[in-house]
């Protein structure tokens, strides 16, 4: 057994009872890292992590996180270290300032290795729209990791970092986690600063943490929530984040979103979350059938929404102030060169999207009335958890799929979120645990929780965690 | 008498003199090298976000308390977009449906007294943009515009007014007016040189009698009241012009020469863009305390247009006197002090008058000089009592800038108190001796040649003679009065 096959609360235990050091643990990573079989990495900063190491190591005491290695997503700004949001419009691009997460993060003993590949500005569901490369699915190299943080989690699954951030607006933390047979959370809107992430859609975007267990998720989460003063709409988490330790879900009433266990949904992938709600059952959970009529439009309202922010949040990038910049001979020709030459395909399409559903005359059509659709999804899922304590649905509608399946037809594409977004609407936390295979693939179950329920959610995935003992080694992955 | 009349509205972009910016924790500088106050948020860097500046919320609920202006209890931020260099993250931050400051109206006084009410339609809190400024081809074609982020983010109240004004001096008097108010409450600089107070002025004219609108046009941010009230008028005519040789006002902004008194067009509106306004996901909305408000009402200041009408009515000041005194809150306050000691009409001639004549050569303001009202107020007591004349009290007020002394002790030391009336009376006697014609005109009623006596018997006595004194011992020694 290698120390890249210890869990990140193992591996600070090793560190703490004297068993290794950071700069092993880094090194034995790094080596992972800079092999990239998998394509999940963007940028590695392999000097920058051994230095932190060895100040960690020569520490009198080490911090919380012990000085064990952590993979960020590409979209959030590392000072010094190049941050492209996964768009050649951000080529070569070192910040000048580190996000709140990660900057709390490295506070704490995190050691940032490198940056993980995204989709482009994070828009996508299977990292094929980075601008860079494709990531591999461990599991299967022909297959897509899912997205956009697929470099995070095929990271974790590669077992190149024990843990990743990642960044969801719909989806881009549970579905890829889900497609990598990891654990990946989703927190309560506002829980955890945006500050330093590169916005996509800022209503929507939350960081979060990929692990292969769900207590390595609630301790890297521990240390990233709160409130933090650049950012007016992050809250102060009441309480504090536990590690879980439940084995049972006596108590817990589960209802199992109608709406998203029918059509669409694959049937391996279908029949291994019904095998979880019985292992839920088994652990004195109540389980029970509910229904979230307007989840049905989520993907609709979700493709106004996030579009119409985006199209406004990328409008910085003009080649001006920072990245890449294409010569013209005047400012028309410098904006549209610029931003027709750099920014992808996928991007494009959203902008354009979202443009047109703010443009006035067509805005209440679009843009106002997606919002009242999203304010009828919170009452909606605050009605359900008047009855129940979580919700429970497959993460992704299928397993992983081959590369270049669905690049050809976006909409195939969106469907890969139909389950996740609902709850991005909605600003409640989620989280996605591996809970079996169909044909030899990981299926995810999403479980969700009303509004800073985020220990609820930790305990029911462990107890489940501990019932299912998946595994989370992909299968071509040498010892 | 025109066939018509003009309907004029204005937009006033004041800059608040906040310590940092409206969404950055940048500091405000006028005047510093370009880009020396810049951070990521302010230059729109990947991934940073904006957190209102507190302060800024209190000066606009400040500002729409003084304007009377309706409080909203929520109000929202929007985004305006548009792409242009000044304008770091293609979007200014600004409020659209839900200002915080709403409905309101302010009164200005005209010069003959009379007053003008203009409806304040909103209030709202914004972003300024950074500065660009072009240059021509210094080298040979290496035109380009160059961009100072310093003012990029610094707190703008844009305040809008309904269409109640009527001419362009009105303009003139409601802005001035305006301008002190603000400078009042200590809210901005409202400087229109430096840029700290702008206003726009939408102009359009309607036949006398009618009600409905006209097409308007937009008289962009012109430097003075001066030019303003000239560029309304100038517009006014042009478009008097145009309609009464049948033709049609398109709707465009212009812009005024002053060189040339020409009205040119900037662009046109109908190219004008679509800003997709949409709520700001990146703030919470503004939710001001009701007790803070509150507060914020009872702490407001005597604001210059109801002083000015208490002075008038209840101090005895001339509406002039009233006017020049509230230029500044700080002349006020020297003005209250002195004349809370003495009569308040002398206070105010004398404030407005020699003094501030006299601290021109230095460039001080009164409150900056050595002379305290408590010093104004003495030797306006020293006038009336006839301890000093006229003429010795401004060598009094001379010394008292040199010095700071009291004036009793300018008067001791420069012996300037008036020469009592049996001194004066010996030299008044060798005066009528000395010019037997000009006493002869006075016997011959000719009153006008005792102003010759008084001006003679100032110069032997170096001033200290007083001239009531000097006019009542000329008749007696003459007349035998």
């Amino acid at each position: 057994m290698s120390l890249r096959d210890l869990s990140a609360v193992e591996q600070i235990a090793a560190l703490e009872a004297g068993e290794t050091t950071s700069l092993e643990l880094v090194d034995a990573h790094l080596a992972a890292v800079e092999a990239d079989d998998v394509e999940a990495f963007l940028a590695i900063d392999a000097e920058g992590a051994r230095a932190r190491a060895r100040e960690i190591d020569a520490m009198p005491s080490r911090p919380a996180l012990g000085g064990v290695p952590i993979g960020i997503k590409d979209a959030l700004s590392t000072r010094d270290v190049v941050t492209t949001s996964g768009s050649r419009m951000l080529e070569g691009f070192r910040p000048v300032y580190t996000a709140t997460c990660v900057q709390r993060l490295q506070d704490a003993g995190a050691i940032v290795v490198g940056k993980t590949n995204m989709d482009e500005f994070a828009m996508g569901s299977s990292t094929e729209n980075s601008a860079y490369k494709n990531t591999l699915n461990p599991w299967d190299h022909g297959r897509v990791p899912g997205g956009s943080s697929g470099g995070s989690a095929a990271s974790v699954a590669q077992r190149q970092v024990p843990w990743s951030l990642g960044s969801d607006t719909g989806g881009s933390i549970r579905q890829p986690a889900a497609l990598c047979g990891i654990v990946g959370m989703k927190p309560t809107y506002g829980a955890v600063s945006r500050y330093g992430l590169i916005a996509f859609a800022s209503s929507l975007d939350q960081v979060g943490p990929f692990s292969r267990t769900v207590a390595d998720s609630a301790l890297l989460l521990k240390h990233m929530v709160g409130r933090d003063p650049m950012d007016s709409t992050s809250l102060d988490w009441p309480g504090e984040i536990a590690l879980p330790t439940a084995t049972d879900m006596s108590g817990l009433r589960v209802g199992v979103v109608e709406e998203l266990m029918g059509e669409g949904i694959e049937p391996g992938v279908k029949a291994a979350i019904e095998a979880s709600l019985r292992t839920m059952e088994d652990l004195g959970a109540t389980v029970v059938p509910i229904s979230l009529p307007t989840s049905l439009s989520g993907l609709a309202t979700y493709y106004v929404l996030a579009p119409a922010e985006c199209s406004s949040n990328l409008a910085r990038f003009d080649g001006i102030r920072y990245g890449p910049s294409v010569d013209a001979d005047n400012l028309l020709d410098q904006y549209e060169i610029t931003r027709g030459d750099l920014f992808g395909p996928e991007v494009k399409r959203r902008i354009m999207l979202g443009t047109f559903a703010l443009a006035s005359g067509y805005y209440d059509q679009y843009y106002g009335r997606a919002q009242k659709v999203r304010t009828l999804m919170v009452q909606e899922f605050a009605q359900a958890f008047e009855q129940v304590d979580l919700l429970a649905s497959p993460t992704s509608p299928s397993v992983a799929f081959p590369l270049g399946d669905r690049t050809a037809d976006p909409y195939a594409m969106y469907l890969a979120d139909v389950c996740t977004i609902p709850v991005s609407l909605a600003g409640v936390p989620a989280i996605s645990i591996p809970c079996g295979l169909s044909d030899g693939l990981p299926v995810g179950l999403q479980l969700a929780g009303p509004a800073f329920s985020e220990n609820r959610l930790f305990d029911a995935a462990h107890a489940i965690e501990q019932a299912i003992a998946f595994d989370t080694r992909p299968p071509g992955l040498a010892t | 008498m025109s066939a018509y009349e003009p309907v004029i509205g204005v937009e006033i972009h004041v800059q608040l003199s906040t310590r940092t910016k409206m969404f950055c924790g940048c500091e405000l500088s006028f005047g510093d090298p370009p880009n020396t106050h810049t951070c990521p948020v302010c230059l729109a860097h990947p991934g940073v976000l904006p957190v209102v500046n507190e302060e800024a919320i209190r000066r606009a609920l400040v500002i729409g308390l003084a304007l009377g202006c309706e409080i909203a209890p929520r109000s929202i931020f929007h985004r305006k977009n548009y792409f242009y260099p000044d304008l770091p993250k293609a979007y200014q931050v600004s409020q659209f449906d839900i200002p915080i400051c709403g409905r309101g109206e302010f009164t200005a006084i005209r010069e003959d007294g009379s007053e003008l009410t203009v409806g304040i339609t909103r209030a709202h809190l914004e972003e300024d943009a950074a500065k660009l400024t072009h240059e021509g081809g210094r080298r040979a074609g290496a035109e380009g515009s160059v961009v100072d982020f310093n003012r990029g983010g610094t707190p703008l109240v844009e305040i809008v007014t309904e269409p109640d004004l009527r001419s362009g001096s009105d303009v003139a008097t409601f802005l001035r007016q305006l301008r002190q108010t603000l400078l009042f409450l200590g809210v901005s600089d409202c400087s229109m040189e430096e840029g700290s107070m702008r206003a726009d002025a939408n102009v359009s004219i309607r036949p006398v009698g009618s009600h409905e609108l006209g097409t308007k046009t937009e008289l962009k941010n012109m430097n003075s009241f001066r030019f303003l009230e000239r560029g309304i008028e100038a517009e006014i005519a042009r478009q008097e012009r145009i309609l009464s040789e049948g033709g049609r006002i398109s709707q465009e902004t212009v812009h005024y020469e002053p060189e040339t008194g020409h009205i040119t067009s900037l662009r046109s509106k109908e190219e004008s863009h679509d800003y997709r306004y949409f709520p700001e996901p990146d703030l919470v909305p503004v939710v001001p305390d009701p007790a803070w408000v509150e507060s914020l009402r009872a702490e407001q200041p005597e604001l210059p247009v109801p002083l000015r009408r208490r002075m008038v009515a209840e101090m005895g000041l001339s509406a002039e006197d009233a006017e020049v005194l509230t230029e500044s809150p700080e002349l006020v306050e020297y003005f209250m002090q002195a004349a809370a000691l003495a009569d308040p009409k002398a206070c105010a001639n004398w404030i407005r008058g020699e003094l501030r004549a006299q601290l021109r050569e230095t460039g001080e303001e009164p409150w900056q000089s050595k002379v305290t009202p408590a010093h104004v107020a003495a030797l306006v007591d020293l006038l009336a009592a006839g301890t000093v004349s006229v003429p010795a009290a401004k060598e009094v007020l001379a010394g008292m800038i040199q010095t700071g002394d009291q004036p009793a002790a300018v008067v001791e030391s420069k012996g300037l108190a008036a020469m009592d009336d049996g001194d004066l009376a010996a030299i008044i006697a060798e005066l009528v001796a000395a010019n037997p014609d000009q006493a002869q005109q006075l016997r011959d009623g000719k009153d006008k040649v005792l102003g010759f006596f008084v001006g003679q018997a100032m110069k032997q006595t170096g001033g200290r003679a007083n001239p009531q004194s000097v006019q009542k011992l000329v008749r007696e020694a003459v007349l035998g009065e």
